[in-house]
């Protein structure tokens, strides 16, 4: 017997709601291809493109706690803002983000990153230098490959010391779909 | 003792969602199955994070469900009353004994039902209902005569 999918559905509202949850995910379509986007109490805390849900589900378990279920109202504002991002009608996202379980290195480098403005570029080696470590553009590289809120968190206004666009963990592709999208110029 | 990982809830509960929901059907009927399915997870997501290793979770979610459901029908039940048959479209074993178990006390039917209409043994039974063995057995075998002098 399979359980009805409203049931199911219900079940899912309702862990979020009583806040039972460590990680709540949804997939969610976009023009970049479809994007498992993942929220804690805190903030969101992943956005992956082609997302091999399994995978995901195992590694936000490991990163936030065992407590990880597909639920789609937590992720909502998300799903709004990308929608709005996508269309050209934001250009600063407003949801919190949780970045605590990443070494804190990669989290000082991130924090900078966001405030990288939406239409501008930056270099590996610029980024490294506003975080106070400039000789540090390959860790920057590092961090910014492992970046587990990309869009959101712009690393792709992130780009090599010649203005090429160098390297994406989503892939060049998508990075030149968002800066076109964006109208970036380097800074 | 090899350590055995704690699934993703997500996981956990793709992979009992249906079994859970046709046990707690035979249980509790369509009507209430809805409502004990979602406390049954609910508690199990309270629980979760407690536990210590990922062995025998299936007999967890069974004996959460059927502590659920025992609690609901306590609940809905005022002594002497008898239940409601739970409407199903297929007739099983375990339908003809709601049928016949509808009125024994709470975990006398749930061993019952569990014994003779899912055909699980001892062993899962008591895992069911969080008892020992022996006390499952009991509680099936008391469950019988109770309808045996019913039925003569």
């Amino acid at each position: 017997m399979t359980l009805p999918a409203e049931t199911d559905l219900a079940f899912r509202h309702r862990a979020a709601s009583e806040a039972l949850l460590d990680v709540a995910y949804d997939l969610t379509d976009s023009p970049i291809g479809p994007l498992l986007v993942a929220t804690t109490e805190r903030g969101l805390c992943e956005i992956a493109f082609d997302p091999n849900p399994e995978e995901e589900v195992e590694r936000l378990a490991r990163l936030h706690g065992v407590r990880v279920l597909r639920s789609p109202r937590p992720v909502d504002d998300a799903r709004r803002e990308l929608d709005e991002y996508f269309e050209g009608r934001r250009h600063e996202f407003d949801l919190p983000v949780d970045l605590t379980a990443l070494p804190a290195f990669q989290q000082s480098v991130l924090a900078e990153l966001q405030r990288v403005p939406y239409g501008q570029v930056d270099t590996y080696g610029g980024l490294a230098a506003r975080i106070g470590k400039p000789r540090a553009a390959r860790a920057v590289g590092g961090a910014l490959n492992r970046n587990p809120v990309p869009i959101v968190v712009p690393c792709h206004r992130i780009v090599g010391s010649s203005g090429s666009l160098v390297g994406y963990a989503g892939g060049l592709e998508r990075k030149q779909l968002l800066l076109s999208l964006e109208g970036g110029t380097l800074v | 003792m090899n350590a055995v990982a704690i699934p993703p809830f997500e996981r956990f509960y793709e992979e009992y969602r249906d079994e859970i929901y046709a046990y707690l059907r035979k249980l509790v009927g369509r009507e209430a199955a809805d409502d004990v399915f979602q406390e049954t997870f609910l508690r199990a997501l309270r629980g979760y994070s407690s536990l210590q290793h990922g062995r025998h979770l299936r007999a967890w979610a069974y004996r959460i469900a059927t502590r659920v459901a025992i609690d609901e029908r306590r609940k809905k039940r005022p002594a002497g009353e008898l239940p409601e048959l739970p409407a199903d479209d297929s007739r099983p074993a375990y339908a003809e004994l709601d049928h016949l178990t509808g009125d024994l006390p709470a975990t006398e039917r749930a061993a019952v039902v569990l014994r003779y209409g899912y055909d699980l043994d001892y062993r899962d039974i008591a895992t069911a209902l969080g008892s020992s063995e022996a006390a499952a057995r009991q509680a099936a075998s008391s469950g019988v005569r109770r309808l045996r002098r019913r039925m003569t």
